[in-house]
């Protein structure tokens, strides 16, 4: 085997994605003309539409809701099935009855984001304008405009205040611009395993990404969707780069160690012959299904130009001055994508800001990709956390209290 | 320490008689209601629940183990996981009313340095420290020769964290230095006992266990 992409299950798959990308099978939220998002890069994207999911419902005092930030390459399906690869939601760990963010208690929302392709305007949407995808005709987007784009959500769906705004990686950013940008519409904030701004050396993993999808002959220069296409041997190599920095060294050693791959001996070829190998194949195979290319450059872009102290003054107390906010921030101690020092320096500007703030480093294994899989402590402290920003603003008491 | 967490009000006498920890209600004592309090070292929180409950404080806290954190945040507190050494110079002047050090000093490498720091980030600071000079260990080193090991100070000198002992004449004469004044100083004794306020200083470094100061800027 050598190509390691099965054209027959992709295109079904990879046809479902692409017809959610402007039918979502997920409440969409569809702004006029009259209802322009000023973007970062200096022009207005009319005709803004949003994939959202929400669970559990909302209180008549509007004081429960929770809104969920996804990562680089989530969705709004945090705690549903997903509907392009039928899987669980990304983060059913910490979503959903009785978890740490309650749907029995919590009105939880999750929308997909600004240059995100399961619902809400992204390269692979189809321009109003034109009736063909967007493409590169798409401007870039920042994570400010898609924060900005979930206040137009929030508003849309009539909640002025949220309770707590919680994400890990992209996520986190999300929520510390979030605390950045509308202070007074936030009770708690939850960034996990985040920076305040993109480090030099994950700008160079995600240009490594970016140059992979743009190094494929069917890129067409970004024109593959229109030329019927798909640049997949490309964005699966980036994804495989992208997967050994969710990792950590430890974690690949014991979930793979140097074991061979169905087979007693090397084959001295090239073929897969180290369950790693295997691993990380199946690990892009998968993702080309459900993920647009041009998203993936978009939305890397977007992170890379995170830097939200640059926003104010090259002080990041500054983005938090005088803010009522309480934060809750985490790490995991084997996550080297973002280290514990990034935290550390959000705490230290939070501090100086005079933020109420927590924060802890989680004893893990499991490198960056920490955030999503079962981590007690994790839990614990998101329960904890949540249970008395609830408490402090009337809640009643949860099922596990 | 966890009956001291269910006293809802601070009952010197109660907490000593059920066992609990005498020297958190002396200084949760000093600390004025409704204060902004910044407890340094502050464990798994015990404190700072204590604060919280009692005097309706906005209390924070820092704290060098992983364990004591998470406990304290699952808990709901406010708590960063940090080295008290490093991490209060990023604190921004007069942020807090009082600044706490409770049976930490004594386990910090720059013991001067942090005092300044505390005496900085707040109006008022409040420490306690187990005395080095109560009879117990001078009669420990003069009989037997040997570092004292006591119900406060329960781990060997190989293994203990507190590399800072000093007495309460020490203490004092730290304060000089820093010029700070002292607004409060109360000393228990080996049974809990605040030693008597109108005996002299030597008197106090001799019988009391534990100190607890409650000092101001002079300037």
């Amino acid at each position: 085997m050598t190509s390691f992409v099965r054209k027959d299950v992709a295109s079904n798959t990879a046809a479902e994605a692409r017809r959610e990308a402007d039918e979502p099978h997920s409440p969409v939220v569809r702004f006029g003309a009259g209802a322009p998002l000023r973007l970062d890069a200096g022009v207005e994207l009319n005709h803004l539409q949003i994939g959202y999911q929400t669970y559990g419902e909302p209180n008549a005092a509007g004081t429960n809701a929770v809104l969920v930030c996804h990562a680089l390459t989530g969705d709004q399906h945090a705690a549903s099935l997903n509907p392009v690869t039928g899987k669980p939601g990304w983060w059913e760990t910490m979503v959903g009855p009785g978890k740490p963010i309650d749907t029995e208690r919590f009105f939880v929302i999750c929308a997909n984001v600004l240059g995100g392709c399961m619902g809400t305007t992204g390269p692979a949407s189809t321009d109003p304008m034109t009736g063909r995808p967007y493409g590169l005709d798409m401007p870039l987007v920042t994570i400010r405009d898609m924060v900005n784009a979930q206040a137009m959500l929030l508003d849309h769906l009539g909640i002025e205040k949220l309770l707590c705004v919680a994400g890990g990686s992209m996520g986190g950013m999300q929520v510390l611009q979030w605390a950045a940008s509308y202070p007074e519409r936030l009770f708690a904030a939850m960034p996990i395993a985040t920076g305040a701004r993109h480090s030099a050396q994950n700008i160079a993993f995600h240009e490594v990404g970016r140059q992979a999808v743009m190094a494929d002959p069917d890129w067409r220069g970004g024109r593959y969707l229109a030329e019927g296409v798909t640049p997949h041997r490309g964005l699966a190599v980036a994804r495989m780069a992208a997967h050994i920095t969710y990792m950590s060294d430890q974690s690949l050693h014991n979930k793979f160690g140097r074991r061979l791959q169905n087979r007693e001996m090397p084959t001295f070829g090239f073929d897969a012959d180290f369950q790693v190998e295997s691993y990380l194949r199946h690990q892009g195979e998968s993702f080309v299904q459900r993920f647009d290319p041009n998203s993936y450059l978009y939305v890397t872009r977007a992170m890379d130009y995170f830097d939200l102290a640059a926003d104010y003054g090259g002080v990041l107390a500054n983005a938090f001055r005088g803010s009522k906010t309480r934060f809750c921030v985490a790490s995991f101690t084997s996550d080297w994508l973002f280290p514990t020092e990034d935290s550390r320096a959000i705490v230290h500007a939070l501090n100086a800001s005079g933020a109420s703030v927590s924060f802890t480093e989680i004893e893990s294994d499991k490198g960056h990709d920490a955030f999503l899989l079962e981590e007690p402590q994790l839990f614990a402290i998101a329960r904890g956390f949540l249970d008395s920003a609830a408490r402090a603003v009337g809640l009643p008491a949860g099922r596990g209290a | 320490m966890s009956i001291a967490l269910r006293q809802p009000v601070l009952d010197e006498s109660a907490v000593r008689d059920q066992g609990g920890r005498v020297d958190l209600v002396v200084v949760a004592e000093m600390v004025a209601p409704g204060s902004r309090v910044l407890d340094v070292g502050s464990g798994d929180g015990a404190l700072l629940e204590l604060l919280a409950t009692t005097r309706n404080c906005d209390a924070r806290g820092i704290e060098l183990s992983r364990e004591g954190v998470n406990a304290g945040v699952a808990r709901g507190l406010a708590i960063i996981q940090g080295d008290a050494d490093v991490d209060l110079a990023h604190y921004p002047d007069d942020a807090f009313d009082y600044v706490i050090l409770s049976q930490t000093l004594q386990a910090t490498r720059r013991p001067r340095w942090v005092m300044e720091q505390m005496l900085r980030i707040g109006r008022r600071a409040v420490v306690s420290f187990p005395n080095f000079g109560h009879w117990r260990s001078r009669l420990d080193l003069l009989v037997n020769g040997r570092m004292p090991v006591t119900d406060n100070m329960p781990i060997a000198w190989y293994e203990t964290p507190n590399i800072h002992f000093c007495t309460i004449r020490d203490f004092v004469a730290l304060v000089e230095l820093l010029d700070a004044r002292i607004e409060k100083a109360v000393a228990l004794d080996s049974s809990g006992h605040r030693v008597r306020v109108n005996m002299p200083w030597w008197v106090w470094n001799l019988l009391g266990e534990q100190a607890v100061f409650l000092l101001t800027r002079k300037a």
